[in-house]
């Protein structure tokens, strides 16, 4: 599973952080992005698709493998 | 708390933010707007469209070029200052009663302030807060959930923030209210918009001979495209900063009170499941949104099939949006533990409350903290309960007891 965040829709409500912080990081602005290269480890893809379903801005894409 | 008006008959065609029976209890009115007519419409205080749907309400907030965020109230009461008596009137209060451009590098000034880095420098502050505003009721067996906790934390957090002593909270508060929730009364209205003004200009002089390392000093030291910030703008963000950080989060955390008092059982689920509180915040948060937000048309056009005229209000009912059932399963239920909660709360698109960070931390704290030493609680018997509505809404008077 490969995701990453859209900067142009991200307007900074931190729910990635604050559902997945080993998947995400945010800066002093709110805006978040993917930490790494966007490949989630098996273990978090659950907490990636928590992720990706509670963003208010559908800001977060599952990018095709 | 607002003026009597006529009662209304038809939610769909002249509703009323203000009318006394949408403040007690606006969820079934909103449930009935979005099934029959879910863009009302009104020509009370000033005329205005209300959207209810979740769709709807996103839709018109990430539209910036036909909604404008130059006026976020919707309630006209027909008071005016003079020009030279408000030196923040052009400026207004941005980012939140701005557009792009001056929104965007405003907000970009402000958002550090109320980032996770920061946000987290608070919590210890807000936590002795909270601790102490219990111990000084705890024995008493009980208390004005509202007035005497609810209202006393985040007035004082942002009081930290701007540099403005502790001691004048009840001062703020009292402004505050008078600007927002009695928007309808001219004479309370401009009391707290001069209030405010004036404080806040003998504060800006104050640190242009002694600065502090408060938010207010550091706009004085902020540089736009080369130029100091004129003083106005400066003035203006002080103000949103204290006007947006004190009614809305006290709401919230009144809210949320109220619902444990008036639900035990989710009072007792949260105390045995302290893990849960992330997922109960955001939950509460949806359930009991406190701020509705207002936006003008700047050009004639349709919404949704509906005729807007330029200049027409326009109601983005966020609290209305996240009881969308289309969007949540169960939506006119609390439920703690839900996994999916894409609430709009904090609004939507470029004008995301900038305070999220702060609001979600208070309320986190405020909630724990009550919980640890006062785990159940119910309404005081016989009390009487007062909301305060129009464009944020929360009890401002709630006893409880916890014998």
């Amino acid at each position: 599973m490969k995701i990453r965040v859209d900067p142009d829709r991200c307007q900074g409500h931190a729910r990635c952080y604050a559902l997945a912080p080993e998947l995400f990081s945010v800066d002093d602005y709110g805006q978040s992005s993917v930490i790494g290269d966007g490949n989630v480890p098996a273990e978090l893809e659950e907490k990636a698709r928590l992720a990706i379903a509670n963003c208010p801005e559908s800001a977060i894409e599952e990018l095709a493998g | 708390m607002a003026r009597a008006t006529a009662p209304v008959r038809d939610w769909s065609q002249d509703f009323d933010v203000l009318d006394p029976g949408y403040i007690e209890d606006p969820f079934r009115i909103w449930d009935d707007l979005r099934e029959s007519c879910p863009i009302a419409h009104t020509e009370r205080r000033g005329g205005a469209w209300m959207l209810t749907r979740y769709a709807d309400v996103v839709a018109a907030a990430h539209d910036v070029e036909r909604f404008s965020s130059l006026e976020v109230g919707v309630i006209n009461n027909g008071a005016q200052r003079e020009p030279e008596e408000d030196p923040a009137a052009q400026y207004g209060l941005p980012p939140i009663s701005a557009d792009p451009p001056l929104h965007t590098w405003t907000r970009r000034i402000i958002l550090p302030w109320f980032s996770h880095k920061r946000v987290a420098g608070y919590e210890a502050m807000t936590r002795d807060l909270c601790r102490s505003h219990i111990d000084g009721f705890i024995d008493a067996g009980q208390a004005d959930a509202a007035v005497d906790y609810a209202q006393q934390i985040p007035v004082r957090v942002i009081a930290s923030i701007l540099g403005v002593p502790e001691s004048l909270s009840d001062t703020f508060t009292g402004w505050v209210r008078d600007m927002l929730e009695f928007a309808d009364d001219p004479e309370r209205n401009l009391r707290g918009q001069e209030g405010i003004g004036s404080y806040l200009i003998a504060e800006i002089e104050r640190r242009k001979v002694d600065p502090g390392d408060d938010l207010i000093s550091e706009l004085l030291h902020t540089s736009h495209e080369g130029a100091p910030l004129p003083e106005g703008l400066v003035l203006g963000m002080a103000a949103l900063v204290m006007i947006a950080g004190i009614d809305t989060t006290w709401s919230s955390i009144g809210s949320s009170l109220w619902h444990l008092a008036t639900h035990p059982d989710d009072a007792a689920r949260l105390v045995a499941e302290p893990e849960l509180m992330p997922s109960a915040v955001e939950e509460l948060l949806r359930a009991y949104s406190p701020v509705t937000m207002a936006r003008v048309v700047t050009t004639d056009t349709k919404f949704r099939g509906c005729p807007m005229h330029e200049g027409d209000k326009l109601l983005m009912n966020f609290p209305a949006a996240n009881r969308d059932p289309e969007v949540f399963e169960r939506a006119e239920e609390v439920v703690l533990d839900r996994r999916i909660n894409r609430h709009v709360a904090f609004g939507s698109g470029i004008h995301r409350c900038a305070g999220s960070n702060l609001a979600r931390m208070e309320l986190t704290v405020a909630l724990e903290e009550w919980l640890r030493r006062i785990p159940t609680f119910r309404p005081a018997e016989g009390a009487e309960l007062a909301w305060a509505g129009g464009q944020v809404r929360g009890p401002r008077i709630l006893p409880v007891v916890f014998p």
